[in-house]
């Protein structure tokens, strides 16, 4: 098993695991991260998403060989400086969460949009979420989260 | 709380007070007056609360988080009677360590019984601390003011509770005989105080069992059967065992599994020794196509659920219609998971899981186990919402099973997708036939209705013989499920809610149980009731338009409930009703009530449709929702539920079903089961009636019911389709379309 380097929120790991791991295990179990969550392992529900430079990426079906000079960032990665990223802030003040699994992959994938698009609408919001599963009937809370997040940035 | 602090309390911290039920029953009267809510089963104060000296105070709740704030809501109660600020409380909730047993955390009941029980436990201890501040105060105990745990007299001298607070403060049967706050006085209850759980899911602290880390642990998976039926034939263990990472490989009867150092090794033995398992896979099941007519040809044990005969005038017309629903999956977005691990001796396990029930799912697993109850202690810890009995207490047999194989070791399980698809229970496939007979006024005059379902709940520690876990019967020496027993009216099971809630003068409801497992069932949200209302309503509107009345007046002049009335009233307000108002072919709306279980909180909808007739696709813009829960604990709170209830409720309208064939089950993944998407999501708007005077009424499950049933009604409406079966797949709704 080779050691492999990944950089992670900024900090450079390395990880001894075999290169076909999926990052998502790596990120869990050896990071001991909480954000990326295992849902489907299939690349579906997108539980796991991380950004890989900057893109919204399912772990689950990433492996840790593709990885090398990559810049990865986590739900972890978002605050900064003790503070949380403004999306956080707003997913709190809507409560926009039941069981939260989902949140993770809400977040990520919100923030990706964010960057290419500051100002979405909502349908542009909805489109960016179509493949992230909720089951828990999240859906307009997590919407609305969004919208305050660009609210008040 | 996370699995960090919870390991904290395990490890003595509370103790000192620690709940014996054994002790609590032998100090019991023989015939004990009767308390409030669980209470009345755990009847001592320090079961319930702790004040510490130190300011802080612990509330313990048998009842757990499963991603409805329901944890949140008992510390807002727990708060709003001890006159202290919400951020002094730790909430430690479900583990038969430290915790009252409350059963499950199911059927809407938190707030009726948990919440109840907290309430006079809370006022009980309040009015202790006083007594005692009274005498150092001098002062009458009627005389003193409270805030945030601080207590003042009249003369301005002041103690707080932590200077009150000893050892043993608590440590005594409790009596209710202190009356809770009037809800005038509530400052606490009623508002919409951010969830305790939240922050933690938003910035990634550990506070799933998934996310648990303990030193040495390692990583289980199983290798299930391809079908409830398949017979192994033959599995070649020695290639696994020899698999990098590999510590453990188990097989036991048909169940096989394997425990590795990391978790990427455990999945790649799992698949090889699935690759290495040779089956015989019987056909079992029923031909799809055929389920309802199967169903309704099988074996049942009958029981009338509600009778009633009056004097009624003649009837002018009859009608009768049958209903079906397919099975459901409850689908969570996580996959179940538990942690366990066995002492170095194996004379005693502890499990950490997200089952609904702690105390019911050591029952169960000391009975497979061989194990004594005090040598075998679960720990909730929050998972993904389950909605109901998921796969949560199974793999926690399944974990303990593989930590029994490496014992000193905690061993971490978490399913895969396509078990958790495929082995869960589901809620089950139905058939509803109703009928009833209009008088020449159009009134109904009498009414029938008659459901066909397996058991809505199979869930574990059924006191009876028999285990509800799954791979107790996959075992060399399995245990068999109990033989599922229909529940009483008014909760019901495959009958909830299958009464009308509307006043008529005749009316028989018999509930066929199927006893035999086809595919395996349990509880899902709201159990038989989104079957039974779908029928109930959308029957409802076929007698009014027979009778040529508007869905709105029909159920209104069937109806005396004021709040039932009220609700269906407001409903129509707020979605801007316009009696007699006709679809124009595809765009359209219905209506639909529900009190759910007959007793509890009252919802209307209204489901607005726009029905693509070339494709069969139904786009759903806008639901309307009025709810009556009595006293409204937390609004916010509230809302989440029901409009998360409405938009499950229309996924599983619009999409859902299980796919099998005579082989086993096909759904093993979101493209054999696919969910609403935000696309698809309606906009829904809620509006509280909020009854600060009366009691507490349970909201998770109430809006599914009226949620589908609107919808049926709506396409109706839109269409002049009548589609009594689910789902409304954009095929069956093209077929159907150009059936008519
Ligand atoms: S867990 Fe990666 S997409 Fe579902
Ligand atoms: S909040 Fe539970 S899955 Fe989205």
């Amino acid at each position: 098993m080779a050691a492999i380097t990944l950089t992670v929120n900024g900090a450079r790991h390395q990880v001894a695991a075999e290169a076909d791991t999926p990052l998502l295990y790596v990120l869990r179990n050896d990071l001991e991260l909480n954000g990326p969550r295992f849902g489907c392992g299939q690349g579906q529900c997108g539980a796991c998403t991380v950004l890989v430079d900057g893109v919204p990426t399912r772990s689950c079906v990433t492996e840790l060989g593709t990885l090398a000079g990559r810049q990865i960032t986590t739900l972890e990665g978002l605050a900064s400086q003790g503070r949380l990223h403004a999306l956080q802030r707003a997913f709190i003040a809507e409560q926009a969460a039941q069981c939260g699994y989902c949140t993770n992959g809400m977040i990520m994938a919100a923030k990706a949009l964010l960057e290419t698009t500051p100002e979405p609408s909502e349908p542009e919001i909805r489109d960016a979420l179509a493949h992230y599963l909720c089951r828990c009937g999240t859906h307009n809370r997590i919407v609305a989260a969004v919208q305050r997040a660009v609210r008040e940035g | 709380m996370n699995a960090i602090s919870r390991r904290g309390f395990a490890s003595g911290l509370l103790l000192s007070f620690a709940f014996s039920p054994a002790l609590a029953q032998q100090t019991t009267p023989i015939a004990p007056r009767r308390l409030p809510g669980s209470l009345n089963t755990n009847r001592r104060l320090d079961a319930w609360l702790h004040i510490g000296s130190d300011g802080k105070v612990t509330v313990c709740t048998g009842k757990v988080e499963i991603g409805q704030g329901a944890v949140t809501a008992l510390m807002q109660i727990a708060a709003e009677e001890l006159d202290i600020l919400p951020g002094r409380i730790t909430m430690v909730s479900g583990d038969t360590a430290l915790t009252p047993d409350e059963g499950v955390t199911a059927g809407s009941q938190s707030m009726e019984n948990g919440g109840s029980a907290l309430r006079y436990a809370a006022a009980e201890a309040r009015a202790i601390l006083l007594e005692k501040a009274s005498a150092r105060l001098g002062a009458p105990a009627a005389a003193l003011r409270v805030q945030d745990g601080m207590v003042s007299a009249p003369n301005g001298n002041g103690v707080s509770y932590w200077a009150l607070a000893e050892e043993g403060l608590l440590r005594r049967e409790a009596t209710a005989s202190v009356q809770p706050k009037p809800p005038a006085e509530h400052r606490i209850v009623g508002q919409p105080v951010g969830r305790l759980d939240i922050p933690a899911k938003v910035s990634g602290q550990p506070i799933y069992v998934q996310d648990m880390r303990m030193p040495g642990m390692l990583f289980g998976r199983v290798v299930r059967p391809p079908s409830y039926a398949a017979r192994l034939i033959s599995v070649d263990l020695d290639a696994v065992r020899a698999m990098p990472g590999v510590v453990a490989v188990v097989r036991d009867g048909r169940f096989l599994g394997l425990v590795a150092r990391r978790e990427e090794q455990a999945i790649k033995a799992q698949r090889a020794l699935a690759a290495a398992a040779r089956w015989e896979i019987p056909a079992s099941l029923p031909e799809p196509a055929a389920l309802h007519a199967h169903l309704r040809a099988m074996k049942t044990d009958d029981t009338i659920s509600n009778e009633k005969h009056a004097e009624a005038p003649a009837v002018a017309q009859r009608f009768s219609a049958s209903y079906t629903k397919p099975y459901l999956a409850h689908a969570s977005i996580g996959p179940s998971c538990a942690v366990a691990q066995y002492a170095e001796d194996k004379a005693s396990l502890r499990v950490w899981s997200h089952t609904q029930g702690v105390f019911p799912l050591r029952a169960d697993l000391a009975k497979v186990l061989g194990l004594p109850l005090d040598k075998l202690r679960v720990t909730h810890v929050q998972g993904s919402g389950c909605y109901g009995h998921n796969g949560a207490d199974d793999v926690a047999l399944d974990a303990a099973l593989l930590a029994r194989a490496v014992p000193g070791k905690p061993v971490k399980l978490q399913w895969m997708r396509d078990e958790e698809f495929a082995w869960e229970p589901y809620n089950p496939a139905m058939v509803v036939e109703v009928s009833a007979g209009l008088s020449a006024e159009g009134r109904i005059v009498d009414w029938t209705h008659d459901v066909w379902s397996q058991h809505h709940n199979n869930r574990p520690g059924n006191p009876t013989r028999g285990i509800n876990l799954l791979a107790a019967w996959h075992l060399e020496q399995p245990h068999q499920p109990p033989y599922p027993r229909a529940l009483p009216q008014p909760a019901g099971s495959g009958d909830r809610n299958a009464v009308p809630p509307y006043d008529l003068p005749n009316q028989k409801i018999v509930h066929h149980l199927i006893p035999e497992m086809v595919l395996r069932t349990s509880a899902l949200r709201t159990l038989g009731a989104f079957g039974n209302v779908f029928a109930i309503e959308c029957f409802m509107d076929e007698l009014g338009e027979a009778a040529g009345q508007d869905p709105v007046a029909f159920r209104l002049a069937h109806m005396k409930d004021t709040r039932a009335r009220a609700v269906i009233e407001a409903a129509a307000r707020l979605a801007n009703w316009q009696p007699g108002a006709r679809g124009d072919g595809s765009q359209g709306r219905g209506i639909a009530f529900a009190k759910y279980k007959n007793v509890s909180c009252y919802v209307a909808c209204v489901v607005e449709v726009a029905v693509d007739r070339t494709t069969g696709e139904i786009r759903v813009p806008r639901v309307f929702a009025v709810v009556d829960a009595g006293q409204v604990i937390n609004p916010d709170g509230l809302r989440n539920q029901i409009d998360g209830g409405i938009i499950q409720a229309l996924s599983w309208s619009l999409k859902e079903a299980v796919q099998f064939t005579p082989q086993g089950v096909t759904s093993r993944d979101w493209q054999g089961y696919p969910i609403l998407t935000f696309p698809e999501v309606p906009k829904v708007e809620t509006v509280l009636l909020n009854h600060p005077d009366l009691p507490p009424l349970g909201s998770g499950e109430a809006s599914q019911g009226p949620a589908g049933a609107a919808l049926g009604n709506a396409l109706k409406h839109a269409t002049g389709l009548r589609l009594r079966a689910f789902p409304y797949t954009p095929d069956r709704v093209k077929a159907a379309l150009n059936r008519s």
